[in-house]
């Protein structure tokens, strides 16, 4: 650890602080729930949340709040994830692998455009 | 660190310690790890939440959802619902929350629980909401901000004028204006001047000044940093006892990590400001609070106070210029440096602005500590923030300033609450302990209790102090036991007088007030004591007698077998007797009763065997 000469690298510190304790504050603008019953996992959901996880803080997403849940009874297309913006139908994609996570982040997050061909359902499961 | 998903924040206080955080949170790990979890899902520590009464107490982020009374059971469901299905366990929801949330509903968050609505907290800003052990946090939070703003932007004289405009007073009991103090300090002519944090926390019943260390050890780091600028001190001590392993071992973590931030030592910032911090620790006596014995103490001689003046601030530690600061004014000084004094004076009132925290212990319903605006009523402290009784009974008065302050009677819960108007009453605000009571506790009995203390806690220097408190003691004592004279009283308010006026420290300045309080508002209770054998909340035990109804007693012999004197007979199914000459009045019988047939009389009725 270097010595803190300026007030610049004192915010440098706090936004970097602040980025990590954001995670668990409220007030977001959505959520994306990641499946993690045992059938999840066994495919790989891990991965996907790690994914999910660094490609927001990368992006400097920080009003997106990453959740995990149980089984969401898709078994067949697990890895699943579910994003749900305010105000919008959730959607539910399956065979989320870590490159699907960051496509949808990407087109869904970040430009509000549904990725069709992962999408496996509308609506509230 | 980036991978974080949810945050589980349990409380690390020592209410909640005892009442079994450990184990909670070794489940919540253990449930955790089974779950693969334990990578994404952080569980920090953090210092008192301030609801003691319902600890282990646990709040889950992102939703910021509180749960209480938790168990390693509730830890293991709360994981697999809450935070991998996303759903609120409702039966360890946090009081108040659990009407008005259905499972399908939003959690809601702290602003709208009225615990913690109604407070307003600057001393306490960080406590329980961040992790300790993190400076990073603890700068995420505008840490440090002052420190910098103070060296870089102010001269100390500037730093001192923010500090008197703000109109901050000492949280260490006795109100003095802190700008002043530091003042004066700065005006004397000595190169090397020292800076105290004062972390005794004697005060049977507060522990404020060791949930701001243990949660929150940073605010004091660079609280002393600012104030060693300001009054031009190079070196500070921080003076805690030895009861406080947590926060000894916190506040040592904290220093360690601002020297390596250059946040403690040499050239602070860049600037030619330097100044370290150690920790100097105390046995735990009560006369150490009091600053020239605390300071005494610091140089390794006994802790016995001295003649002020020469006041600390001329000649303190090791005959230099020193600052004693309380912990909770210290902290509050960062954010009236950062906010500015105007901000910190919209909270409360003209001559006592800024917040208070406060201890609330006895017959309350939320235990634990708050942090509110000068000014606010008993009323509403008790009531609106503490609950009320526990059993909705009538709360009879409230002791405030411990050992040295005095009680309230319920007539004055209007009353607001700031130095001034506590002072009036005869009750003080002191460190902020707050024991509430009600038509159990018995006024002569409390004020014995606390001259027990002082008793106890008299560093024996000065006679009207070693030997006066002895003498009000024994006289407290004969009148609980019914052998007190109607004499007695008035030699108990004359000692009461002299030893106030003629003991060197504040120790015996203020043992004697408790009794003076409660002879005040209270004196039928010492005067039916004497004269009518009554007492009045049914408590001294010379006083009182436990009968059996023979109108409810079904015999069902439950009391009897509880009697550790065998002072209940009776045959089983008929009506039982309690002889009184063999009945210690330890009160087992009456818990036992399913009947309700017991009840305790006063006064004590005098035949062998009553009914
Ligand atoms: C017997 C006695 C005990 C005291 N105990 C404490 C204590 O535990 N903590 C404290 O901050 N001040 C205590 N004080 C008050 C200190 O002497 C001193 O006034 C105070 O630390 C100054 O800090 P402040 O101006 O920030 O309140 C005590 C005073 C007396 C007379
Ligand atoms: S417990 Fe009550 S009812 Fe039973 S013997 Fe004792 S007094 Fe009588
Ligand atoms: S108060 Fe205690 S000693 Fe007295 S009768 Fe009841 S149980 Fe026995
Ligand atoms: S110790 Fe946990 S709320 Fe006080
Ligand atoms: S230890 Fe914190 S209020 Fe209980």
């Amino acid at each position: 650890m270097s010595k803190v000469k300026s007030l610049e690298e004192l915010m440098k510190i706090k936004e970097q602080a602040i980025q990590n304790i954001k995670m668990r504050e409220s007030g977001k603008r959505g959520k994306i729930i990641v499946a993690m019953g045992t059938c999840g996992i066994a495919a790989g959901a891990k991965d996907t949340l790690k994914a999910i996880v660094e490609y927001l803080s990368e992006l400097k997403i920080d009003d997106i709040a990453v959740v995990q849940s149980g089984c969401m009874g898709l078994c067949e297309v697990e890895p699943t994830i579910e994003v749900a913006l305010e105000g919008q139908e959730p959607i539910v994609y399956g065979h989320v692998t870590p490159e699907n996570a960051k496509r949808i982040i990407q087109s869904h997050i970040l430009e509000g455009k549904i990725v069709s061909d992962l999408m496996v359902k509308r609506g509230e499961v | 660190m980036a991978l974080t998903t949810n945050t589980i924040l349990i409380c690390a206080g020592g209410g909640c310690i005892s009442a079994g955080e450990e184990s909670v949170k070794q489940a919540f790990e253990r449930k955790l790890k089974e779950f693969g979890l334990d990578t994404v899902v952080k569980v920090v520590e953090t210092g008192c939440m301030g609801a003691c009464s319902l600890g282990p107490l646990a709040v889950i982020y992102p939703d910021g959802v509180y749960y209480q009374k938790l168990t390693p059971k509730a830890a293991e469901k709360i994981v697999e619902e809450h935070i991998l299905k996303g759903r609120v366990v409702p039966e360890f929801l946090f009081e108040g929350e659990k009407e008005k949330l259905t499972i399908k509903e939003k959690p809601r968050g702290a602003e709208e629980i009225p615990f913690f609505a109604r407070q307003v907290k600057i001393a306490l800003r960080n406590v329980g909401v961040i992790d300790p052990m993190s400076i990073e946090e603890y700068i995420a939070r505008d840490g440090y901000f002052a420190l910098h703003k103070a060296l870089t932007q102010m001269t100390p004289e500037e730093v001192i004028k923010e500090i008197k405009d703000s109109g901050l007073r000492g949280r260490g009991g006795a109100g003095f204006p802190t700008g002043l103090k530091w003042e004066l300090a700065r005006q004397q002519q000595s190169d090397i001047k020292y800076m105290i944090c004062n972390a005794d926390e004697g005060d049977p019943g507060a522990f404020m000044d060791r949930s701001i260390l243990e949660g929150d050890p940073h605010s004091i780091v660079e609280a002393m940093t600012i104030a060693g600028y300001a009054i031009g001190a190079k070196q500070g001590f921080v003076y805690v006892r030895a009861e406080y392993p947590l926060a000894i071992e916190r506040l040592q973590k904290a220093i360690e990590d601002a020297h390596a931030y250059g946040f403690l030592g040499e050239n602070i910032f860049g600037t030619d400001f330097s100044f370290d911090i150690e920790i100097r620790i105390g046995a735990g006596a009560f006369v150490c609070g009091e600053e020239t014995a605390l300071m005494h103490s610091i140089e390794g001689k006994r802790g016995q106070p001295r003649v002020k003046p020469p006041f600390p601030v001329q000649r303190g530690l090791w005959g230099k210029p020193t600052v004693i600061n309380n912990v909770e004014t210290l902290a509050l000084v960062p954010p009236i440096i950062l906010r500015g004094a105007s901000w910190f004076r919209q909270f409360g009132t003209e001559k006592s602005p800024g917040t208070k925290v406060f201890a609330l212990a006895g017959k309350i319903k939320n235990t634990g500590l708050v942090e509110v605006p000068m000014g606010i009523t008993l009323r509403e402290l008790l009531y609106e923030i503490g609950g009320g009784h526990p059993q909705g009974k009538q709360i009879k008065a409230v002791q405030t300033g411990g050992p040295s302050g005095g009680v309230i009677p319920a007539e004055y819960f209007d009353t607001p609450v700031d130095y001034e108007s506590l002072g009036k009453l005869g009750a003080i605000m002191g460190s902020g302990g707050m024991i509430v009571l009600d038509e159990d506790d018995c006024m002569v009995d409390v004020a014995k209790f606390f001259l027990e203390f002082t008793v106890d806690e008299s560093c024996g220097k000065c006679t009207p102090c070693r030997e006066g408190t002895k003498v009000m003691y024994d006289i407290l004592d004969k009148i609980t036991k019914g052998e007190g004279t109607m004499e007695d009283i008035e030699k108990l308010e004359k000692l009461a007088l002299v030893i106030k006026d003629s003991s060197l420290c504040g120790l015996g300045q203020t043992a004697p007030n408790p009794v003076l309080s409660t002879l005040k508002y209270y004196r039928h209770e010492y005067e039916a004591h004497v004269r009518d054998g009554v007492c009045p909340a049914k408590r001294c035990k010379a006083f009182i007698s436990y009968v059996i109804n023979p109108e409810k007693c079904v015999g069902c012999t439950a009391c009897a077998r509880v009697c550790p004197t065998n002072a209940i007979r009776g045959e089983v199914r008929k009506v039982h007797e309690i002889e009184q000459d063999a009945c210690v009045r330890c009160g087992s019988c009456i818990e036992v009763c399913r009947f309700g047939a017991i009840s305790k009389v006063t006064p004590a009725v005098s035949s062998a065997v009553a009914r």
